[in-house]
């Protein structure tokens, strides 16, 4: 949802359906950015002070002093297990305490030893532990070099943009300034006061800044790399751009009404993680800082057109490509994870060492979600859930959005709409299905409101400026925003979801956390003033940490009102760093454009790149309304991508899937049950992704690391190791689309058609309006369910068919993974964890997690080989030594064999020869 | 009510009948027992074994009606004591009791109550509750299309009455208003001649579109194309049948044919009138004819009122047209616009148009004169589609009121609906009468009302409303599916059809 009050005003302002840019600052209107890009490359004021280095066990410090104005700054450096390169810059003694981010990081993490190898007055070169990796301290401009052999991988204040505006008292009288300007030339201390250093005006909004300046900035040079990601959450290509011709990106949780594609604006969410990679390396730069961050890139081959490198190539004279990106923050210190690869993979390993991993989510919140702001009442909800049963289309998850609530009371019910609330959960219990009702962070200021009153009681609320309980505008009118930041707030929020306590509520009532970054109608941007306060910090400094802890404490309070038993399901639109662990994320107010359909795909692969997988885009498109083409063409894209819920406008049509004629009922029909039957895959994917913090849904890139084709593609995408690549239809009238199959030695089949096609070409693929391009790599073992139920719980003890897709080589391989579904006792071994293989003309099927105890009811009733030659018989060996002959069928046209009902339990061991 | 005839056969029909699980009755024979099962849409033949293994081997699915393991079959549920049905063979052993006999759940561990039995005698309560709704409503009707004939006539009479007290009430009012009276005496006459000219056209094509539509009858009647119209071909037609007690006799269709046994073309037209108001075209037996719905869709009831009931009673008719154009105030304005059929009548021109004008003074003068009757609304009443036999005509100028917890919506058919809030607050126009909005085959099911306050941001309200029979004329519920769009179910007489012969159905129950 978007804040209507304010969108009214942007609507005027505007005219047309687009963000109102002026609703939000530029670098130039935000001081602290104008200020500190106003800093242009050059010789560093910073010099490091090698003899006060100091080398323990676990770190090395060494101070840092700014030649300009003397002040004194620390620098800490860490080498942390797992390949990673920990910097921290603070000042030595400011004035109070700066800001460092708690809750990101999963715990403190583990160090390994550093070494000198050698010093002198110029510098100090450090051993980083692994082969022949060195960090090179030079002293005289400060600059730190990470070297692997002879090659440079990254360079910090290499372009000498290193800035820590040091904390300082405030000299704000009229006459002293007039004074002190006078006297400035004999201080050496003394710096200019600026603008906007110690108050900022934006629109109507004043900005008090006690504190003063205090932004840091950091620069970074990435020799080799032309191609940098990551960052999220802006509308923006997947491969980050150059911004030295706008704006830098910005990293600031905002609630933006209709926002813009293509633009570094930022949006909901944050997440200061930078991947750059090249055919050589990939690394990566988790920048932890929660105030409002800027980021630069420009490139030394940006501008280059293929002719200009080709020239510099032939005359022998190119420099080295490079990326350099510069970050800047409001407030806060310099704390830089740098992950140093070398493959992608060890990146995100690397990252999920750091702030975890994707959570496990229950199975049913992988199938497929009807959501609608909103469905009015429990007879609307009843009839809707009936719709999907008349045309025979699954669900799991049926949503209401905030007019369910009394008021936009949270935790309440709407006495006359929602009545007996337990009642219309029941009815959706009796059917396998579940329901999300939305849970937003602000708080309707009412004496007669039990939430209210005992968060203002307990004195949780965030505080003004003056004190006093902060107020702004949201969906209630006047609300106060809890303050998450404080442990004992979340252990309180969490408390609430208790069933004694939300009432109404049963164990299929699962939450959705809006609004969270959070959204304040009439506040700076559409949020709240950066001179509120958590108690002894601003919220200048937390701000893009709000909606991390709303959705902590939410997730929380679904683990617990179950004891502990059950995962939670929360859904939020603000997140950061360390998100991953607690739900979902979608992309927000997206629009009924086809725009808005492309770009969901590297909206989600740049969020998968930095940890978060559970990634979604309304289907449909929020705003507006879709043509019944493109509302065809999101079903079928969102049934490939991973958390797939329709959602739609208070003010738009209605737009449940029957309402479009037979044709397209049927078209939206296939498309989720292409998703359920691939269920199975979704869900071992997201095992996975919890277990390695490997993303589900990713670029071709991470798996083709040397696939230099590959690096600038969003319109397709793999889910999973290679197994699945999906190029959805995402163009309005397309006759036809052109993938790119990577991969020189490998084969892909169609999944719909079984047909064969070789990798490392660009393929064209006529499409029809039921066409959805997938493509199964040869060499891949796919677990399916093709008894589509009515809803993913139906499904639970329904046999697999395996899709066992055949390479070159003529093997295969992949995995099943089968537990409860929705219960934390994975955690205690209680799964099924199996190899599956397919070489030398017998597959098997080994178990992976021997530990591991798990029995299920489903079986094997199918297997499907791809690019198979016939066999004479096919022989089942269990694992009590019994042996059985296998019918099957055999299409020598497509090379498919398909074996008939071989029968065996899907968690036992057994072989299958094929001969 | 057939349903209720042929579920009743059904019923007792439902001896259960060895076969596999989830087969229905009329498939038995394609599945016999030892012998090799041909897959229904003959794609393939296996070991009858294989029929119900849980492992679809047939394209179509038709290898297991009694598991989940083909993912387009279906499952046919005998439901003993209810209907009979069809349930997607993905509901089969998924934990949810579909099939009220339990039939569907045979091996989930769900326990399922077989509830057939309380379904069908509930279902059969409620279906001779909607029967008898239906039957009694539909009495309603018939008085309602009564008193809706006569109040018709009575307006029609009472404008008659002005039209022949027209000249003294002219005089009267031409005495309280002697200094315009030479000014708009040459005007009126300019009026007149000028709707005269109108009127004999309008006849002419009246009378034109008369006789097409008594050839056209007569064709259809003429079923062997002999050029006679029989008896015979007359008893197909029982709705022509005169007293309506369910038995059209020879002697009866004779009574119509003027007492012969045939009548050619010429004949037929002296006995016209016994059969146009009954008579129900062939193609479209039960509903009113395409043609007229599309028409009556444009909202020119007034003809069609003409065509069938008043077309036989030329003077009213003619003194109601020569009436109600005395005061065609904004009336001449709307035939204009949506008079396809007859063509619109020429505007007048400008000095008649200034007469007109002139004339609400004359109107004035005629209710201080005690005639008690809105002009201007009988007029607009007039003009309203209020059904074949007009059996909404009683709806008109009444409202309907529903108060839920926050508002109170009030419809007021053919004219507007509102809601307002219960604790004050302005009311809003959820939309003015716009159009019947049925599909085709009812087209007077729904009602819709247009182009009510504007949204923000969106579309200007409208509401459909769904009108189903009952005795009572109540808005039962409103909703607001979409934002801006409202719909209302309003239950009323009007909207029953004729029962089909209940006491047969139930007698027949009870030899059964």
């Amino acid at each position: 949802m978007a804040p209507l009050l304010v969108l009214g005003l942007a609507l005027c302002l505007s005219g047309t359906w687009a963000v109102d840019k002026g609703n939000f600052k530029t670098c130039e209107q935000s001081a602290f950015c104008k200020r500190q890009r106003a800093l242009k490359p050059g010789e560093s004021p910073y010099r490091a002070l090698l003899e006060t280095m100091e080398l323990t066990n676990t770190r090395l410090t060494l101070q840092l002093i700014n030649d300009n104005n003397k002040v004194r700054l620390l620098l800490e450096l860490y080498r942390l297990q797992g390949n990673i390169t920990r910097v921290k810059i603070n000042e030595l003694k400011p004035l109070k305490p700066r800001y460092e981010v708690p809750d990101v990081l999963i715990r403190e993490p583990t160090t390994e030893p550093l070494s000198v190898l050698s010093q002198d007055e110029n510098g100090v070169v450090l051993s980083l532990g692994v082969e022949s990796q060195r960090v090179i301290i030079s002293a005289r401009p400060f600059r730190l070099d990470i070297m692997e052999g002879s090659d440079v991988l990254m360079s910090l204040n290499s372009r000498g943009l290193l800035a820590f505006e040091h904390l300082r008292m405030r000299k704000d009288t009229f006459s002293y300034k007039v004074t002190s300007t006078v006297a400035s030339t004999t201080k050496e201390e003394e710096e200019k006061v600026e603008d906007g250093m110690w108050e900022e005006t934006f629109k109507s909004h004043t900005d008090s800044k006690p504190n003063g300046p205090s932004a840091v900035s950091l620069d970074f040079s990435l020799p080799g790399v032309e191609h940098v990601y990551g960052i999220p959450e802006h509308a923006d290509t997947l491969r980050l751009k150059t911004t030295d011709n706008g704006d830098p990106y910005r990293l600031y949780n905002l609630d933006v009404f209709q926002y813009e594609l293509y633009n570094p604006m930022a949006l909901y969410g944050s997440v200061p993680v930078m991947v750059a990679h090249s055919a050589q390396r990939t690394t990566g730069i988790f920048w932890l800082n929660a105030a409002e961050t800027w980021v630069d890139i420009s490139s030394n081959t940006a501008g280059k057109t293929v002719f200009g490198k080709m020239l510099d190539y032939v005359q022998g004279s190119s420099e080295t490509p490079q990326t350099d990106v510069r970050w800047i923050s409001e407030s806060g210190i310099i704390d830089i994870f740098i992950m140093l690869g070398p493959t992608p993979k060890d990146v995100f390993s690397q990252y999920a060492s750091l702030t975890g991993t994707q959570s496990f989510p229950p199975l049913a919140s992988l199938g497929y979600h009807q959501c609608r702001w909103n469905y009015n009442d429990q007879e609307d909800v009843k009839s809707v859930d009936a719709g999907f049963d008349e045309h025979d289309i699954p669900y799991d998850f049926i949503w209401l959005d905030i007019e369910h609530t009394d008021g936009k009371r949270y935790f309440t019910w709407d006495p006359h709409k929602f009545a007996t609330p337990k009642e219309m959960l029941q009815g959706l219990m009796d059917k396998k299905r579940k329901m999300v009702a939305i849970v937003d962070p602000h708080i309707k200021v009412d004496g007669n409101y039990k939430i209210h009153n005992e968060i203002r009681s307990r004195g949780f609320y965030v505080k003004n400026k003056d004190g006093g309980d902060y107020e702004g505008w949201c969906w209630p009118g006047s609300a106060s925003y809890p303050d998450f930041t404080r442990a004992d707030m979340r252990a309180w929020w969490a408390s609430m979801f208790a069933y004694d306590q939300y009432e109404g509520t049963m164990e299929n009532l699962y939450t959705w956390n809006d609004m969270n970054e959070p959204s304040v109608f009439n506040g700076p941007e559409v949020t709240m003033h950066k001179d509120a306060t958590h108690g002894a910090w601003e919220h200048r400094d937390i701000h893009n940490l709000y909606g991390l802890y709303v959705q902590m404490a939410t997730a929380e309070g679904l683990i617990q009102r179950s004891g502990g038993v059950e995962r939670p399901f929360v859904l939020t639109r603000a997140f950061f760093a360390g998100s991953q662990r607690l739900g979902a994320v979608w992309t927000g107010d997206n629009a009924a454009e086809w725009g808005h359909l492309k770009i969901s795909i590297p909206m989600c692969l740049s969020m998968g790149l930095v940890g978060i997988s559970f990634c979604g885009a309304d289907i449909g498109g929020f705003f507006k309304s879709p043509s019944t083409e493109l509302l065809v063409r999101w079903y079928q894209a969102g049934a490939y991508q991973p958390f797939y819920r329709a959602h739609a406008h208070v003010d738009t049509p209605r737009r449940e899937p029957w309402l479009f004629g037979p044709e397209n009922t049927a078209l939206i029909r296939e498309a989720v049950r292409q998703r359920y039957t691939l269920l199975p895959y979704w869900y071992q994917l997201f095992y996975r992704a919890h277990v390695t913090g490997e993303p589900v849904m990713r670029p071709l890139w991470v798996e083709y690391p040397q696939d230099l084709a590959t690096f600038a593609l969003e319109d397709e995408y793999l889910i999973g190791k290679t197994n699945l690549l999906v190029h959805p239809v995402v163009e309005e009238g397309a006759r036809g689309v052109t993938a790119y199959l990577p991969g020189k030695d490998e084969v892909w089949f169609d999944v719909h058609t079984f047909q064969k096609h070789n990798g490392a070409q660009n393929l064209y693929i006529p499409v029809t309006m039921s066409s959805i391009p997938v493509f199964q790599r040869g060499g891949s073992i796919i677990p399916r369910k093709l008894r589509v139920r009515r809803s993913s719980t139906c499904m639970e003890h329904d046999p697999y068919t395996l899709y066992v897709a055949l390479n070159l080589q003529r093997t295969a391989d992949g995995e099943l993974y089968i537990d409860d579904g929705h219960t934390f006792n994975y955690e205690k071994k209680e799964f099924i964890y199996r190899k599956l293989t397919f070489a030398n003309k017998v597959l098997s099927s080994v178990n992976l997690a021997p530990d591991a105890k798990f029995t299920t009811d489903s079986w094997i009733e199918r297997i499907i080989v791809l690019g198979a030659s016939k066999p004479s018989k096919v022989t089942l060996k269990t694992a009590d030594g019994q042996e059985k002959q296998l019918e099957f069928d055999f299409d020598a046209s497509m090379s498919v064999l398909t074996v008939r009902k071989p029968g065996m339990n899907a968690g036992a061991d057994w072989t299958m020869t094929f001969q | 009510l057939w349903l209720l005839v042929c579920l009743l056969l059904k019923l007792f029909s439902a001896v259960e009948v060895q076969r596999p699980r989830g087969v229905p009755l009329s498939k038995r024979q394609f599945y016999e027992e030892g012998k090799p099962f041909t897959c229904l849409d003959g794609s393939r033949t296996i070991p009858f074994d294989r029929v119900n293994d849980d492992y679809c081997d047939c394209q179509d699915g038709s290898d297991e009606p009694g598991t989940a393991a083909c993912p387009n079959g279906s499952f046919h549920c005998t439901n003993a004591g209810f209907r009979p049905t069809f349930i997607p063979s993905s509901r089969i052993n998924d934990g949810i009791c579909d099939c009220c006999d339990t039939t569907d759940e045979y091996n989930s561990g769900a326990t399922c109550q077989n509830t057939c039995r309380e379904l069908g005698r509930k279902e059969r309560e409620s279906l001779q509750k909607m029967a008898e709704i239906a039957k009694e409503g539909f009495l309603l009707k018939q008085q309602l299309i009564h008193e809706a004939n006569r109040g018709l006539e009575d307006k029609k009479a009472k404008l008659g009455d002005v039209q022949g007290s027209k000249k003294d009430l002219e005089a009267k009012v031409e005495a309280l208003r002697t200094v315009k009276e030479a000014a708009e005496q040459p005007e009126r006459e300019a009026k007149e001649r000028h709707l005269k000219a109108w009127e004999d056209q309008k006849a002419l094509i009246q009378k034109e579109k008369e006789s097409a539509r008594m050839a056209e009858v007569f064709l259809e009647l003429d079923d062997d194309a002999d050029g006679f119209v029989s008896v015979p071909e007359l008893l197909s037609h029982s709705e022509l049948d005169p007293d309506a007690d369910g038995s059209f006799t020879e002697a009866e269709a004779q009574g119509l044919l003027g007492g012969v046994d045939k009548v050619d073309t010429a004949a037929f037209e002296s006995i016209w009138s016994n059969v146009k108001e009954k008579y129900m075209s062939e193609s479209n037996a039960d509903t009113p004819a395409p043609e007229e719905t599309s028409r009556e869709e444009i909202n020119e009831p007034d003809e069609d009122d003409d065509d069938e009931e008043d077309e036989d009673d030329d003077r009213d008719e003619h003194e109601y047209k020569v009436s109600s154009l005395n005061f065609p105030s904004n009336l001449s304005r709307t035939e204009e616009k949506k008079d396809d059929d007859e063509g619109a009548m020429p505007p007048y021109d400008q000095e008649t148009q200034n007469l007109i004008d002139g004339k609400n003074a004359f109107k004035t003068e005629l209710f201080n004169f005690g005639f008690g009757i809105c002009f201007r609304n009988l007029e607009k009443e007039i003009s309203f589609d209020f059904g074949p036999s007009s059996e909404f005509a009683y709806l008109y100028s009444q409202c309907y009121e529903l108060t839920t917890s926050e508002y109170i919506y009030r419809l007021c058919p053919f004219n507007r609906v509102t809601q307002k809030p219960k604790f004050g607050g302005s009311e809003t126009n959820l939309g003015s009468w716009g159009k019947w909005a049925g599909p085709e085959d009812s087209i007077y099911s729904v009602m819709k009302y247009e182009h009510g306050t504007g949204c923000w941001q969106g579309p200007s309200r409208s509401t459909t409303v769904k009108l189903t029979c009952g005795k009572e004329t109540v808005v039962t519920s409103t909703s607001e599916p979409s934002r801006c769009e409202y719909l209302m179910e309003f239950t009323c007489p009007a909207i029953c059809q004729e029962p089909p012969n209940l006491e047969i159905s139930s007698h027949e129950h009870q030899e059964l």
